[in-house]
Parts: structure tokens; sequence; C-alpha cells
């Protein structure tokens, strides 16, 4: 009973202990610039945030249905060009092409999610595999240049704003707040932390396992679609380049937020969390002046220490 | 017989699995309102034929009727749509979801939107099912903070909620206490007298005779025969079991040395271990016994180094050593077989003259590369010293019975010659005829001066074979008796805290 008590206590004190070092960060930046605590600058980091958050959403429902999705930051890029392609160059119109993206982007998930449940590849294997072949699709789609002349319709959903809230927050706020809702209050969510809890007695509760997991890759790369779209608003032009190493930001957002990387456990309310760690890091290391070269090492480090608390945890249990 | 159709009949059920025919032409019937029990050693057929019924595994040949009609069972989920459901034997439970959605996994009630769950009603209706059983535990509480005896109460619940017209308990008591199993089985009479058709699987068969009205026994994946309760005795079920006449069941020919091979003093960490103090000599048996938490598991954890603790000391044949790595604790001669095989002792995936020799490959290896001809040499000798059944040395593990897996963990031991032997419930989830055959075998290492230390839930095998019992109660040795003084009573009054309590 009291290992029950004490991992309990360790668990808020971990919930908590998030915060707190969210808070330790900003306090600490706002000492080292003067500039961190300005409208503008505030701004930007919930933008950055919230691209962060949008893939860390779709990691989380990955992780905790017990894979992985690597792919993310090519599907990203993939997807955010192909908006920007069929919107400029076919005359599509604007909203037909966003939607074409999102339906790719849903469509390359599933193509990971049967790989595993069909081919019985590990997770990892095959969304490493989607990385390669969406970051390629995106290079030739794009021959490797910007695609810009998105219309005022498109800039939109990155540039505009609800009331005073910029777009991509609200689109964050929505896609969380929906995401939260599948994954606590319906049958699917709960089939999720099931099957990545215990697989086989999921099954033997007659739960359709595969589906379900099928379900987790088709949710992720839906969302990396919308932070394609979103993403390429924001930047006014598809980048074929962007997105490059994002899944190890979602990741350790996710893992920082309590997601276990060995599935059936985790949340999207530590994922935001999570995420706002990663963006006010980035950004703060960005204002003091640390190079960015450094500011990757930095990024690993905080991954391991995301990590080690949840291997930490997981023994207590 | 003919006049009524039975509820269930199973007719000649066959099943193989690599190497292995786990079940050839097995079956039974079972009326409603009966409760069948189904004996036989560990790797007879029961979990595998119960599988079976229940849709977890495809059967090879045979048949399923259910009043009468063939029904086909080919998934979990066909099964409980047939009314067949399962407590199963093993826990597996999810332990990030809450008992009451653990209770209705895969049936959640709706709400008014499709797919999304009634948590209101799926509350109300779980704690309805927990008040059924008389258990309290908080519907919302996470299965991750539940003891191991509240989670397998919960995967009662679970199957009975289900409102199936067929149960099959595999081992449901395993982890239970004496009160909890009473409970359990009043609730298994009582859904008895509705009419309800339960299929019992123990190994305790006290129990089976305590509840069941007809068993079936199983030997070897073949059915031995059928009998109702009230015409047989417990010795002509166990005879049916192993098929011959057992031996005693607690063999004690070993007296105990007067030299303390093993000695500790003051263990200490947090509640776990509230200073222990013990003397292990050479050939003793010592027996240690304790409600389940009472901290045996720590202390046997300690003296083998797999745990470090706060403070205390440990002597080895009169020095003083520190145990800071069970590689340490292995190097000077102590084994440990661990309460839980497969996660703790067994590398379930490899070969059985891998997981005996571990300790040994050193040995069998020439410039670092493994002799093979060795390996076997070394591994067979220990199958056939041991009686391990396995129909090869490159046989994985995990296809073992759970006896014959738990002999492959103490043949590893013995491979190291160990001045101490520490066995955490060694024969736990075993058959009887293999058990008998592991009291027999500590008895004969006892004899040949090895020291001891045996952990037991089960009190009949700690007054069995020890030679000197402690009782261990919240992280304190609180009584010891000598061969002879312990009785079960005395034992449980000192394990349930002493004087204050008992009349």
């Amino acid at each position: 009973m009291s290992a029950n008590h004490l991992s309990r206590a360790l668990e808020w004190v971990r919930r908590l202990s998030v915060l707190l070092i969210l808070l330790a960060l900003c306090l600490l930046f706002a000492a080292l610039s003067n500039r961190f605590v300005t409208p503008a600058n505030l701004l930007t980091v919930a933008l950055q945030t919230s691209i962060v958050a949008l893939v860390g959403i779709g990691l989380t429902f990955t992780l905790v249905g017990g894979g992985i999705d690597l792919s993310v930051g090519s599907v990203v890029a993939l997807t955010g060009a192909l908006s920007a392609g069929l919107a400029v160059r076919t005359g599509l119109g604007t909203y037909p092409a966003i939607l074409a993206a999102l339906a790719v982007g849903s469509a390359l998930g599933a193509v990971s999610g049967l790989l595993v449940v069909r081919g019985n590849i590990p997770p990892f294997v095959a969304t490493l595999a989607m990385l390669a072949i969406a970051r390629g699709l995106a290079l030739v789609y794009t021959q490797g240049r910007p695609i810009a002349g998105l219309d005022d319709a498109f800039k939109f959903w990155g540039t505009g704003t609800l009331g005073p809230i910029p777009m991509p927050v609200v689109v964050l706020a929505v896609v969380a707040a929906s995401a939260h809702f599948l994954l606590t209050r319906t049958r699917l969510g709960l089939h999720i932390y099931a099957v990545g809890g215990n697989e086989e007695t999921a099954r033997l509760a007659g739960i359709r396992t595969r589906w379900v997991k099928l379900t987790v890759y088709v949710v992720s790369g839906f969302i990396a679609s919308v932070t394609g779209v979103i993403m390429t608003a924001r930047l006014w032009s598809a980048q074929p380049n962007i997105g490059t190493g994002m899944e190890l930001d979602a990741i350790t957002a996710a893992v920082l937020g309590g997601t276990s990387l060995f599935g059936g456990v985790g949340g999207i309310g530590g994922t935001i969390v999570g995420a706002f760690i990663i963006g006010v890091l980035s950004n703060g290391l960005n204002l003091v002046g640390v190079p960015s070269y450094n500011q990757q090492v930095i990024k690993g480090l905080v991954f391991i220490v995301a990590v080690l608390l949840d291997f930490f945890l997981k023994r207590r249990r | 017989m003919s006049a009524v159709i039975p509820r269930l009949q199973m007719k000649g059920i066959c099943k193989s699995f690599p190497g292995v025919q786990a079940l050839c032409d097995v079956g039974f019937d079972a009326e409603a309102g009966q409760i069948h029990a189904l004996a036989g050693e560990n790797g007879a057929g029961k979990s595998t034929l119960m599988k079976i019924l229940t849709g977890a595994l495809r059967k090879d040949a045979g048949e399923i009727l259910l009043q009468g009609q063939p029904a086909s069972v080919d998934s979990p989920r066909r099964a409980q749509l047939l009314g067949i459901s399962m407590v199963q034997q093993e826990l597996t439970l999810i332990p990030y979801l809450t008992v009451g959605q653990n209770i209705f996994l895969g049936r959640e009630p709706g709400w008014h939107l499709p797919g999304v769950v009634d948590q209101k009603r799926l509350y109300e209706q779980a704690r309805a099912e927990l008040d059924k059983l008389g258990i309290s535990v908080d519907a919302r509480a996470l299965v991750a903070d539940l003891s191991l005896a509240q989670r397998q109460m919960v995967e009662v619940a679970k199957a009975l909620s289900q409102k199936a017209q067929v149960i099959a308990l595999d081992e449901p008591t395993s982890s239970l206490t004496e009160r909890e199993t009473e409970t359990l089985f009043g609730l298994m009479r009582a859904l008895k007298a509705q009419g309800v058709t339960l299929i019992f699987i123990s190994h305790r068969l006290e129990e089976l005779f305590e509840v069941a009205d007809v068993v079936t026994v199983l030997r070897d994946g073949q059915g031995v025969g059928t009998a109702r309760v009230q015409d047989v005795t417990p010795a002509d079920v166990v005879r049916m079991m192993v098929g011959r006449e057992l031996g005693d069941m607690y063999p004690k020919a070993s007296t105990p040395g007067s030299e303390v091979v093993l000695r500790a003093q003051g263990l200490r960490r947090g509640k776990d271990l509230r200073g222990v103090d013990l003397e292990l000599r050479r050939g003793e048996v010592l027996g240690l016994a304790g409600l389940v938490g009472a901290g045996r598991t720590f202390v046997a954890r300690a003296l083998f180094g797999a745990d470090p603790v706060e403070s205390g000391e440990i002597w080895l044949e009169g020095r003083p050593v520190r145990m800071r790595s069970p590689e340490e604790a292995i190097r000077r001669g102590i084994g440990f077989v661990p309460e839980d095989r497969k996660s703790q002792a067994l590398f379930l995936a490899l070969a059985v003259r891998i997981n005996l020799a571990i300790r040994q490959l050193q040995r069998v290896s020439h410039f670092g590369l493994l002799d093979f001809s060795a390996l076997d040499r070394l591994a067979g000798s220990y199958v056939q010293r041991l009686g391990i059944r396995t129909p090869s040395l490159l046989q994985r593990v995990r296809n073992l019975s759970g006896g014959n897996q738990q002999k492959v963990v103490i043949a590893r031991w013995l491979t190291i010659q160990p001045k101490v032997l520490i066995l955490d419930e060694p024969t736990r989830g075993i058959d009887v005829g293999t058990k008998a055959e592991i009291h027999a075998l500590i008895d004969e290492l006892a004899k040949q001066g090895v020291a001891i230390l045996m952990i037991s839930s089960e009190l009949p095998e700690i007054l069995g074979i020890s030679d000197r019992v402690l009782v261990m109660h919240e992280g304190q040795v609180v009584a010891e008796f000598a061969r002879g003084q312990a009785t079960q009573d005395a034992i449980m009054h000192a394990a349930t805290g002493g004087g204050n309590r008992v009349s």
C-alpha cells in the first residue's frame, strides 16, 4: 500500500514539476533577456508552441496506443506542399486543396498503420520508412523549391486572428479539446489505452485491436497534415524542408507531459505543457543568443531527461 | 441422461502447438446450474481447453455445442455474444484505465452521441457489479493503484458482469486470501442457483471438493474421466491426475547442522523492512511465513543483493559481507528462485539449455566461443537429474509447463553449487505431482548441506518441510517456531499481528 501512495505522490510531484520546470524556464529567460516578456515575443512563443503541440498530440495517440510515429515531420512538409501546390497551381481553390491535403495526410497515416497491423512491422520501422518516403515525395512534388502565391483565405489560417487570438492557437485549442475528449470520453479512446496497456487483454475483451491501432496512425497523419497546412499558411508559402527533426520535439513534448514510451499511459494536457517547455526553451535560447547548432545538443539532452523521468516512474510502479 | 440436453458440450477437442500435442480428443458435458471442475497437472491442457471454449485459441478439431446446437466460437468477441466469458488465470486488467472502465472494456455503455461513453452510467453499473460481489474498491480508482487481490476481484467482477451463461474461471483464487476466496465461492454458488454453468480450474483440491459438483480430470492432453465429486475422494482425483500413486507430499529426511551459514542482523528499509534478524544453518530448511505484503520477499531480495537496504549487516560463514548486487551474492554461493518465474527468472523465448546453464556459459566456452556439446552435456545432466519433462534441450522454455519451468530455475542454481538457496513461493501454481518432486528435491539439497530459506504462503508446505519457521508481520520477524511446535493456528496468529487480535 505504501508503495502505491508513494508512486501516487510521485506522480503528483511530477505533474506539478513539469509545470514548475516551465515556470522556472520562463523566469530564467525573463531574467536573462528583457525581450522575453514582451507581447510580440510571447505571441511568437505561442505560435511556435502551437506547432509542436499539434504534432505532439498526434504522437500522444500513437504512443498511448503502444506505437510511435516518426514520420510526422515529413508528413507536415508533404501535406503543406500539396495544399499550397493544389491551391496555387491547379486552381482547385483553397479549401478543396486544404481538404485534399488533409485526406492525403490521413491516408499516409493509414499506410503506416496498415504496415504495422497487417505487415506486423514494428511501428518505428514502418514510420521511419514513411519519414523517408514522405520527405522524398515533398521534394519531388516541389522540385525542392518553395511554393508561394497563396490567397488571403489560405494565409488567414496562419496569420489571421479570432479576436485577439492567432488562428494557429485557435486550431490548437480545437484539436486539443477534441483529442482530449476522444481519448477520455469515447469508446475508441479507452480502447487506445487498453491496446497500448495490454494488447492481449484488449483482444480477449473483444476489442478489434488492429482497427484501434490503425486509427491511431490515421489520427497522427491527420493532425500532421493540419499542422502542415497551418505552417504553410504562416510562412505564406510551402517549404519542402520544414518539419525536419520535428518528431523529436513532439516525442519530447509528449514524454515530458507524462506519456509513456511503452504505451497505455498519457494524455493531451501533459503534452501541451511539454510543448510549451520546448517552445519557451527554443525561443529563450534564441533570445539569449545560443547558436542553433548548440540548441540541437540541448534538445537532445532534454529528451534524455524526459525519458529518464519516464523510466524512473515506470520502475517505481 | 439423454432427457436433458446439457448446457455445454465439448467433444473431441484437439489442439497442437509446434512440437506439442496439447489436447487430443478431449471432451466433457456441463449442465445448467452446475459447477464443473477441471483438474489435472500443469501442462495437462486445462487452460488450453478453456481458451478454446472462450475463443482465445482456435481448436484443430472437435466441436462445441451450446444447448445441443453447434456453436462456432472463433473469437473472444463471438464467445461473449454466445454468453461465454472467462476469468483469466493471469491478471489481465489494463493498468491505466479505471476499475469501471476495465469492467466494461469493449462493452462501454453508450451516450447520446455514437461512440461516446456515458461516464455516469458506466460508473453506476460498475458500482453495482462490485457491490454485488461485496468488493470494496472504488470504481473510479486506477487499476495500477490496486493490490493484487483487489485486481483479482475486479477481474471476477468483469467476467460476471457479462451476464454469461457459461463462465470459465481459471485459477481465480491463486492470489486471493481465504476470506476473499470464501466470498468468491459464495458468489459462485449464487450464480449456480441462478442456472449459470461454471467451469472451475484450481490447483487446490480442497477448493475443488468444497465448491464443485462434477470433476473432469485431464492428463497429458487427454481426458481421464469425469466423476461426481461426492463419489470420489481427493486421493482418487490425484491418482487420476498423475496416473500413479503419489508418494509422500512432504518428505523429510534431512536434519540441520549446527554451523550458521548465513546471518543477517537489523535489515532495514523504510516500512518494507523494519529490523530483520535471522540465522540460517547448514542443511537447514528455514520456512518464512507471513501474509502477502509482510515483507518476506523484501528479506529474500535484500539477502540476494537485489534491492539495497538502508542499514543492516550480513555474515556469510562468519565473515561480514555486503550484498551490493545479485552478481555479488551469486559469486558468494547464494541462489534465489523468485516468486514470479516468468518475469523474474526465465528467458521465455530462449531454449531450456540456455536458461538452465546461463550461469555456466563461461565454463562451456573456449576462448569466448560456446561449445554447444559441452553445454548440452551440462544441461542434459541436470534435466535428467531433476526429471525435467521437455521434448528437447532446444525447446523454448515458454512451452514448458509451470512445474517444469520451475525445475529449470532451480537447476540453474544447482549449477553454481550453492551454499544458500532462497526459494520464494517455490510451488505456487504448480501441480501436485511436480510439487511433491520439488519438496523432495529441497529435502535432498538440505541433506547435502545446502542452507535453504523458503518463503511460502501455503502453511502445510511450511509445516511439512521446514526445520524451523519464522513468521513475519509488517516488516518484522514476530515469531519463531521449531519443527513440531509450529501449528497453522499459531503461525496465522503471529502473521496477523499477534496477541491482541486472538481470543
